[in-house]
């Protein structure tokens, strides 16, 4: 069971009042992109054993969408922070290199 | 190797039974191979087989990071069944059928192979139209399935609550054919006949890179040393995604915990197979009497091979309501396994952007039922160097593509 803790309403509760949304900071491909670009956006995923940015909405409770970072192998929740960013905040990087020296950064 | 039979117990019976050898040698890797699957569990092993077995190729090693088939190859709920809406998805999993019929006599080893029907129950009008859909799918495709009614699904599952309350049932999409078979046997037979035909299984071996020159794999780095070979397949199911970041592409795969359990063991109540999808469970009873049970998948990547507290509430929560007498039960024990997610919930049978390096991976939630039949169309794929008529379809450009095989709605998440 995870412990999540969104950054818009500072609620920290189990996973079952949030929804997962996937893989975070995608860059999105329309129409007039190439097929490959478009592959990639709408399919081809990090799926990263470690270290991974996911989307996550606050579904029974403010109803917002916002960004974690999480580790695959443990599950731990390293940071939550908010949506309005196509990169991690280099405060969150930090945190994350804080826990996890050998992580290779990102992307 | 020799063959296991009746006189073969008689004979072992008068000597203390010291006269049974290893099942499969455990060799230490050579430095050069004509094809290096990774991945031992049953997919990987199957490959290999056919591989010897159709082509004659036998210069072979199937390499496994861990011990022979302890990945989702030892975690599912071993439930056997074709009746898929798509025509792709229908002709592997029939073939996969078909062949299981007669593995046990094929490898000279028991898989306990049990054709006891497995039944979908239609729960929701909506579902019911679907099954019936599907039941119409199946008899062009040479599948064979019958819709049958509430009183017909009664009769074959006497604990049923027929009634609801919340979700009564309609009838059912019955697979006569389908059913059940020992998972860890399909995996020790398969590593039996591939030892037997010369092929090395090594386990205890993790790949640690792939190496490649002019676009085409030459070696595959190992925790035991450089492992040269002229053919890769990778067929590792949850980590498909670290191998292929190894070789240098990427996959349309996300990898999710899906989990299941086993009740206490209960004298014989059940017979068949049964999946409510609606309510998301689907339960069989094993021949030691456990009841055993499968659930949801976590909706997150993870490659924690555990699973969450919740969705075995809401997996318990259903079946009992369908089955009201497994109330008092306890539960023994529950695992998870990580299974490889695509977008059309179809597996991936296909050549890479890598020359000679192969995948089998995106079987998601029900790949053990496929097992013997996605090794016959690997092995195809890896000796001929194109997809034969069963892979064809299952190729990774299908999401450039667009060619969908969509069976997220007809197959439902439940396996």
């Amino acid at each position: 069971m995870l412990l999540l803790t969104c950054p818009y309403c500072g609620v920290t509760a189990e996973e079952t009042e949030f929804s997962a949304g996937g893989e975070a900071h995608l860059t999105r491909h329309g129409p007039g992109s190439s097929d490959h670009d478009y592959e990639a956006y709408m399919f081809n995923r990090k799926n990263p054993r470690g270290v991974h940015f996911e989307r996550w909405r606050h579904a029974y409770g403010c109803g917002k969408w916002f960004l974690a970072a999480r580790d695959t192998m443990t599950l731990e929740v390293l940071a939550t922070y908010p949506a309005q960013t196509s990169e991690p905040p280099a405060e969150v990087i930090a945190k994350i290199k804080l826990k996890r020296p050998d992580w290779e950064g990102y992307p | 190797m020799r063959r296991y039979s009746a006189f073969a117990i008689a004979r072992e019976a008068f000597r203390q039974h010291k006269g049974w050898s290893e099942a499969w040698s455990s060799p230490e890797p050579r430095k050069q191979y004509d094809v290096v699957i990774v991945g031992a569990g049953g997919h990987g092993l199957a490959t290999a087989y056919y591989l010897g077995k159709r082509f004659g190729i036998t210069n072979v090693a199937v390499i496994e990071k861990g011990w022979l088939g302890g990945g989702n190859t030892g975690r599912n709920t071993t439930i056997i069944r074709s009746n898929y809406l798509q025509d792709p998805s229908a002709a592997l999993y029939e073939k996969s059928r078909a062949l299981f019929e007669t593995l046990s006599q094929e490898l000279n080893y028991n898989i306990m192979f049990s054709p006891r029907g497995v039944m979908m129950l239609a729960q929701t009008e909506h579902e019911k139209r679907g099954y019936l859909r599907t039941e119409r799918a199946n008899a062009l495709q040479g599948v064979q399935t019958r819709f049958i009614s509430p009183s017909e699904v009664r009769r074959l599952v006497p604990i049923i609550n027929i009634h609801g309350p919340r979700y009564p049932v309609l009838g059912a999409l019955w697979q006569e054919r389908g059913g059940t078979a020992r998972h860890d046997a399909v995996a020790w037979g398969f590593a039996r006949a591939c030892s037997a035909m010369g092929m090395h299984v090594i386990e205890q071996c993790a790949v640690t890179g792939v190496d490649s020159a002019n676009g085409t794999v030459t070696a595959v780095n190992t925790t035991k040393g450089r492992i040269a070979c002229a053919k890769l397949g990778i067929v590792v199911a949850g980590h498909s995604g670290a191998l292929a970041d190894m070789a240098g592409f990427r996959l349309p795969v996300e990898s999710v915990a899906l989990q299941a359990l086993v009740s206490e063991p209960i004298k014989p109540c059940m017979d068949v197979v049964v999946m409510a999808n609606t309510v998301h469970g689907y339960m069989s009873q094993s021949d030691k009497g456990e009841m055993v049970i499968g659930g949801g998948a976590d909706q997150f990547n993870n490659y924690t091979q555990r699973g969450s507290w919740h969705h075995i509430e809401e997996t318990v929560r259903a079946l009992v309501e369908t089955f009201p007498m497994i109330s008092r039960l306890k539960m023994l024990r529950q695992w998870g396994g990580i299974v490889d997610m695509t977008g059309d919930r179809s597996p991936i049978i296909s050549k890479t952007p890598l020359g000679n390096c192969f995948i089998n991976c995106g079987w998601g939630t029900g790949g053990f039922k496929a097992t013997p039949g996605s090794g016959w169309a690997m092995a195809e794929l890896i000796a001929r160097g194109e997809p034969g008529p069963l892979a064809e379809a299952f190729s990774m450009t299908r999401f450039r593509e667009g060619r969908f095989i969509d069976e997220s709605v007809a197959a439902g998440v439940a396996h």
